[in-house]
């Protein structure tokens, strides 16, 4: 399975704390989801980044808002991604 | 024989076995450095690291584990919490029972246009907090306070302190050292602005953990004293300026962090107050005992909840130092004699330059301990009395 699959999204987070601060919250609320290293293309990050599928975007928003920093959401099928 | 080790105030001895075992743990199957590199092993020690973080908010009642930073002990907490705030000009209020973890970094910035004042203590080691209040000043930045003294146990009245930063406008910070993981600390009905605290002594981590809260938005008013990688915004050649990272640069002592968190839920699981309450037994039961030798000073308040298990005392006419090796030697009892690195408490207390015995009671220690303990100090007492 490619990381850059088309269908999937990134969250991107100021730093690994927070970005394990949001596993904690989407375990708790049962949303699947992949903690993987920033891909290049979207970033030259050395630290990790959460991806899912786009279907749970709403949910994932409405779970971490307020509750953990975002940096930046990447989603499925963004330039970024592909360039 | 057995030593009895009543050094806690230096640092706990002996550590719960959760502790070691968490070391040894992190050693033998992870090993990984945390916020960096993103494969498996570096997320789990990332989660280690972040868990003790949530102990440790959790413990403090912090709103959020990302307001605690680590650094290596109590004294780089308040390091950051005077260099990296103060600028000349601003004029700071402290007490006189303070440790030179404070005393120093602010004699520095003394020299440096930044102004102290000085709240006197009583012999005793007590604060009237209404004592502060005349020395408030339009530059006041910032009071710094002790939670309780190294040397003479005395419980500060932080609580009522942090009521006058408060109303004040002004910042306070509380040096936690000898009371995190010993007496209940919380830093919203202490008004507690930014809270030093270390890992090695009542939350039973090893040597080299500490850390320091910062009431959110602080982080924006404090420079950092060390500067580096953090992992994050790797692509930047600037400091990140967001918290924790802004604070932690380099690899961070994860093998202790994870030794600290096993210490916390250690204290967690056992009861702060039940902890609190067993050494405050242990304590008490040594200050009467040697109450009764003639001859013998013991130092700080009387009323038992106004301190914590540190008991300092004098046997006239002996030099602690003498009278430490004696404990060593003939009771394997470990003491520190000598000014506990806080000149300015022992000056309050009437004992510089001589300095006191120090005996410092600890969750692992045992009834019969403070009965041995109390044998030596009367075989001493007994001895300069012939």
């Amino acid at each position: 399975m490619s990381l850059m699959a088309r269908d999937y999204s990134f969250l991107l987070f100021k730093s690994v704390s927070h970005a394990l601060s949001a596993e904690i919250i989407l375990k708790r609320h049962e949303i699947p989801f992949k903690l993987i290293p920033v891909p290049k293309q979207i970033s030259s990050d050395c630290g990790v980044c959460i991806r899912f599928s786009p279907v749970d975007n709403e949910r994932i928003t409405g779970a971490l808002s307020c509750a953990v920093d975002i940096d930046r959401v990447v989603s499925a099928g963004c330039d970024t991604i592909f360039s | 024989m057995d030593c009895i080790y009543l050094d806690n105030a230096a640092t706990s001895w002996p550590k719960p076995r959760e502790v070691i075992t968490a070391m040894k743990d992190y050693q033998e199957n992870l090993g990984a450095s945390p916020g960096r590199s993103g494969h498996r092993l570096a997320i789990e020690a990332g989660r280690t690291v972040l868990d003790a973080r949530i102990a440790l908010a959790e413990l403090f009642n912090a709103p959020s584990p990302l307001d605690i930073i680590f650094t290596k002990n109590a004294t780089e907490a308040l390091n950051i919490s005077t260099l990296g705030l103060l600028r000349a000009g601003d004029h700071v209020i402290t007490s006189s029972m303070e440790h030179n973890s404070i005393m120093r970094p602010l004699r520095f910035l003394e020299t440096r246009g930044v102004e102290v004042t000085v709240a006197r203590c009583s012999p005793e080691g007590e604060l009237d907090p209404e004592d502060i209040r005349p020395l408030i000043k339009n530059n006041t930045r910032a009071i710094y306070l002790t939670h309780a003294s190294n040397v003479s146990g005395t419980i500060m009245p932080v609580e009522r302190a942090g009521a006058i930063a408060r109303e004040h406008g002004i910042l306070f910070c509380v040096d936690a050292a000898q009371t995190a993981g010993a007496i209940p600390i919380d830093v919203e009905r202490m008004n507690i602005d930014l809270l030093a605290f270390t890992g090695h002594k009542s939350l039973f981590g090893p040597s080299g953990t500490g850390g320091l809260y910062l009431r959110k938005g602080l982080d924006r008013e404090i420079d950092p004293l060390i500067m580096g990688g953090t992992g994050s915004r790797s692509e930047f050649e600037d400091q990140p300026d967001f918290m924790p990272d802004k604070f932690e640069s380099g690899t961070p002592n994860t093998i202790g962090i994870a030794g600290l968190l096993a210490g916390v839920r250690f204290v967690m699981g056992s009861g702060i107050e039940a902890i609190e309450e067993r050494e405050r037994g242990l304590a008490f039961s040594f200050i009467q005992g040697i109450s009764s030798f003639e001859g013998v000073t013991v130092y700080g308040p009387a009323a038992a909840v106004k301190r914590i298990p540190v008991v300092s005392f004098n046997i006239n006419g002996m030099s602690p130092s003498d009278a430490a090796l004696f404990f060593d030697e003939k009771y394997n009892i470990m003491t520190r004699p000598g000014l506990h690195c806080a000149p300015s408490a022992h000056r309050t207390m009437g004992t510089f330059p001589i300095g006191t015995n120090r005996m410092s009671f600890g969750f692992f220690n045992s009834d019969a301990d403070v009965r041995t303990a109390i044998e030596a100090v009367g075989e001493l007492h007994d001895y300069k009395n012939q």
